[in-house]
Parts: C-alpha cells; sequence; structure tokens
C-alpha cells in the first residue's frame, strides 16, 4: 500500500501515514463490525441453549436484530447522575471500547496481515487490555453510586488477581518461541502450543475468561447482587459501548487463545504464500470455535461466589502457574528444535522424511520437546486436579456436608 | 523494529479513541433532553439516597492489591528472560528457577497470613 503510493509520486513520510490509517480504519471497524454479528450470534445460540428461537422477526433468522437494538439506543435520552465527575464519566464508556479494540493492532491474521508486528506484541496487549480495567474503575467511581463504587471495587480486585496467572501462563509460549511478537509465536507452532503445555493453555483461557467477566466469572455485574455493578449510571449510547467493549474483549480473547495456543493462522497449509485468505479464515475458524465454547459456558454454568473466586485464583491458579513454569523451564532447554538439523533429516528421507513431508520440518523439530512437556503437563494436571478434590473433600467433612450427588433428570421426568 | 510500526499503533490508537467516540456524539445529536430532578438522582433500589457515594470499603481491596503489584513487576522480569531462553546455560534456569521460587515463598506467606483470605 504505502508502496504504491510511494511509486505514484507522494512524499514517503505522508504515505506512510496515509497507509497506516487506511489500515487502522480497517482493522478497528474489523472488530465493530464484527461485534454486530457476534452480539446476534450469542442470542442466537443462548436462545438455543435455553430451547428458545431466539431473535427471528428483524430480518431473516433475526439478523438485523442489532440494527433495531442500535436505533433504539441512539433515540434514548442520555441521563448524567447527580454528582458524577462528568469528564471521566464520559471518558469512561470511550476507553473500555478502544482499550479493546487497540489489541487488534498486534494481532498476526496470516503471515502478511498484521497491523505491526511489534517485538513486544505480547507485553503489548497485557498493557492495553487493561485499559478496559482501568475504564470499569473509571465508570464505577465517577458515577456517585454505591452500586456502581461496589461493582468497580469487585471488578479491579478480580481482574487485577487474574491478570496473574495469565501473565504467569503467558511467560511459557514466550519461552517456547523465544520471541515474544505474537507472529514469531504462531511461527513456532508447528505443533499447537496446546498439544505441547496444556495447563498454559487452560491457565490463560481461564484467566482471560475472568478479565471479560463472563460467566462463570460475571459477578463484576452480578445483577441480583448490585443490580448491574459499574454501569448502573450509564445510559442509551454510552451504555452501548460498554456492551459493545464486552462483547469485542469476549472474541479478542477467543483470537488471543487461537494465536498463542492453537496455531494462529497456521494448520492445513494454511497461512503459505499464496493461501493468505485462507489463513485468516483458519484463524476465524479457530476463534469461533473458542467462541462457541465461551457461550457455551456463559450458558450453562451458574455464577461463583467471590471469595470462591478469589481464593482459586491464588491459592489454585497462581501454584499452579508457577510450578508450570518451573517444570517448561527444566524440561524444554534440552529440547530446543533444531529446525536446520530437522530439514537434512527430511531431506535424508526415509520415516523422517514421510513425516517431514506430511507435517513439515518444523514438526519433527518441534516434536521431541512436544512428547516430553506433554507428558509432564498431563502429569502435572492429574496431580493438581487431585490436589483439588482432596482439599475440596477436606473441606466439605468439615463442614459436614455431603458431597453434591450428580444433577438427575429427574425434572424431565415429571413433565 | 522499524519506527513505523510505533507510527501504526500510535494512530491506531488514535483510530480507537475516535470509533467510539462516534455513535456516542451522534446519540447526543438524536436523542430526546429532558431533564428533570428526579431523574438524574443517584439509582438505588428507588429510596432516596443517603449520603454520597464515597463510603468507607474493605481493607482487604488493597491488601489484594498489593499482592498482585508484587507479581506484576517481577512478573515482568520473567519476559526478557524467556526470550533469552532457548540460548540461556544451565546457570540462568536455576537462577531464574530461584527468582520464581521467591515468588512462590512470597506467595505462601501472604496465604499464611492470611491476605488471600475474603472476609
Amino acid at each position: 500500500m504505502a508502496e504504491f503510493l510511494i511509486n505514484s509520486g507522494w512524499n514517503p513520510n505522508l504515505a506512510q501515514i496515509v497507509a497506516s490509517t487506511l489500515g487502522a480504519v480497517v482493522l478497528a471497524s474489523f472488530g465493530l463490525v464484527w461485534v454486530i454479528f457476534s452480539i446476534w450470534l450469542e442470542r442466537k445460540f443462548a436462545g438455543r441453549v435455553q430451547d428458545r428461537i431466539g431473535p427471528n422477526r428483524t430480518g431473516p433468522y433475526g439478523l438485523f436484530q442489532t440494527f433495531a437494538d442500535i436505533g433504539k439506543l441512539l433515540t434514548k435520552e442520555d441521563i448524567t447522575p447527580k454528582g458524577a465527575d462528568k469528564h471521566v464519566y464520559n471518558f469512561a464508556p470511550i476507553l473500555a471500547v478502544a482499550g479493546i479494540i487497540a489489541i487488534f493492532a498486534v494481532i498476526p491474521f496470516n503471515h502478511a496481515w498484521v497491523g505491526a508486528d511489534l517485538n513486544v506484541g505480547v507485553l503489548y496487549f497485557v498493557a492495553v487490555g487493561s485499559l478496559a480495567t482501568l475504564a470499569i474503575l473509571l465508570a464505577g467511581w465517577s458515577s456517585n453510586n454505591k452500586y456502581a463504587l461496589l461493582g468497580a471495587f469487585r471488578a479491579i480486585a478480580a481482574l487485577i488477581s487474574y491478570e496473574v496467572p495469565m501473565i504467569l501462563s503467558l511467560a511459557v509460549p514466550v519461552l517456547l518461541a523465544g520471541s515474544m511478537s505474537m507472529q514469531d509465536i504462531v511461527k513456532g507452532q508447528s505443533i499447537a502450543y496446546v498439544f505441547v503445555v496444556p495447563v498454559s493453555a487452560l491457565i490463560f483461557f481461564v484467566s482471560q475468561l475472568a478479565e471479560v467477566g463472563r460467566s462463570p466469572f460475571d459477578l463484576i455485574e452480578a445483577e441480583s447482587e448490585i443490580i448491574a455493578g459499574f454501569n448502573i449510571e450509564y445510559s442509551g449510547m454510552k451504555f452501548a459501548m460498554f456492551y459493545a467493549g464486552e462483547f469485542i474483549h469476549a472474541f479478542v480473547i477467543c483470537i488471543l487463545t487461537a494465536v498463542l495456543f492453537l496455531g494462529g493462522w497456521r494448520g492445513l497449509g494454511a497461512g503459505e504464500p499464496g493461501y493468505e485468505l485462507f489463513g485468516f479464515l483458519m484463524l476465524m475458524a479457530k476463534s469461533v470455535a473458542v467462541y462457541a465454547f465461551v457461550m457455551l459456558l456463559r450458558n450453562t454454568l451458574p455464577r461463583i461466589r467471590i471469595d470462591h473466586m478469589m481464593a482459586f485464583n491464588w491459592k489454585f491458579l497462581v501454584p499452579l502457574a508457577l510450578v508450570n513454569l518451573l517444570v517448561v523451564t527444566f524440561l524444554a532447554r534440552p529440547f530446543v528444535p533444531d529446525y536446520a538439523a530437522a530439514e537434512a533429516l527430511v531431506a535424508e528421507g526415509g520415516l523422517a522424511g514421510l513425516v517431514g513431508t506430511i507435517f513439515g520440518a518444523g514438526f519433527i523439530a518441534e516434536l521431541p520437546r512436544a512428547v516430553v512437556l506433554l507428558v509432564a503437563n498431563v502429569i502435572l494436571f492429574i496431580v493438581a486436579t487431585q490436589l483439588l478434590h482432596r482439599y475440596g473433600e477436606a473441606q466439605r467433612s468439615k463442614l459436614g456436608v455431603q458431597a453434591v450427588p450428580p444433577m438427575r433428570a429427574t425434572a424431565m421426568a415429571s413433565d | 523494529m522499524q519506527p513505523n510500526e510505533w507510527l501504526f499503533i500510535g494512530i491506531f490508537f488514535v483510530v480507537a479513541l475516535v470509533i467510539p467516540t462516534v455513535p456516542i456524539v451522534l446519540a447526543q445529536l438524536l436523542n430526546p433532553k429532558r431533564p428533570s430532578k428526579m431523574k438524574q438522582e443517584a439509582y438505588e433500589c428507588g429510596v432516596e439516597t443517603v449520603g454520597d457515594a464515597w463510603v468507607q470499603f474493605k481493607v482487604q481491596y488493597y491488601l489484594y492489591a498489593l499482592i498482585f503489584l508484587i507479581f506484576d513487576i517481577e512478573m515482568l522480569f520473567l519476559f526478557p528472560w524467556a526470550v533469552a531462553y532457548n540460548q540461556l546455560g544451565l546457570f540462568a534456569l536455576v537462577a531464574m528457577a530461584g527468582f520464581v521460587g521467591i515468588l512462590g515463598v512470597a506467595l505462601i506467606y501472604a496465604w499464611r497470613k492470611g491476605a488471600l483470605e475474603w472476609l
């Protein structure tokens, strides 16, 4: 793009800025367009889970429902509560969306389509992602409402806590790929990291879920306890911005999980030069698969209590992430993939040559490390869940509570 | 990397700020404005609000924030090490294991002191 403008006689600096601006607008609107679709998707999905049809009146399959909602929200009166800190109050919903959209800048959609392949990409998205947390605090603090303030406190306590296991588990893919650039992490995944370090992937996914404030971690906006939490005083389009921000965030965590642990745009030969669009679709398919899982969790799990949420983080996830990091540290070093040697091995032919031609030379290079780490991770996972189970049993016997038997389909029978 | 990537980030931030501002401003132009005294009260279960929102809150939030700060800063040091991991020798691994171990000890200390209990 920039080269094209320079070739047609533009000032190189100006061309760079124009090209960057266009790219930024396209990339950022992608997030917004997606949110319009994902709200429909989520409502439809929730409807199906709850044995309803979901929106089906406006347009084919209710596809225009979100547009109708936008129209409604545009005509709603905007109320600023008495005693609110006006500037902060107005800025919070903007920051809530902007902080999330800004993450899109470092996401590699395929080997060529990436906004800015920063060499500190992982740190960038952690830093920018916490802007949304800041927006929640700003909203709660400036609303001059006790419920909003309580909601904001809860949100901050929960979100900063879950940032700890998230960053600890993020260190593992960085360590395996030897780079903080998102693009390099994708390129290092000849074997997707979810098959190499499943414990890290799980910790990352759970803590990101808590960051978004999705069920089962949705006590940031627990209707039954603190009405709506931090956004209670917001109405009309400002409320809609918080809502949109949450939906974009929910999808962004799915993209990040796909990029960091599911191999991003790679797979089935996608992302090779000439298959750019296929790579993009591959990433989207992976992200939507994760998103479907998030929606399923949201619609089927009850909300957990705040003390349980904090205890689960500090007493389970953080120690587990620390131990996992130590395990990976000591086991991965002797098996650093030697891509050149693997290429030579494939060229020699035989069994390695056959496997290499099917899965690529990178697969062979990363195989020993993947096997060792996978075994270690599975053992770690079993030990951790056993410890958790024992702890639960001990707590229950201390309280004299019988273990709850699994739910039977008695309700179905009585229908 | 090249400076133009940071230029892109800068422009992207501006765009990201403009995008949510547009619908809010649009709504300001379109929506009705009939403010009234009752409407602008803080919403609190329908009864009149007592006092303002600057209430006392639990000290527990501070404790969590402090533990978070310790962890966050120390974890940041992990990342340069993680990037260089593939070239490191045994000494660097042991050193970082000691570092992570200190984090673990800090966690155990906070745990035993009861800082992780939600009261």
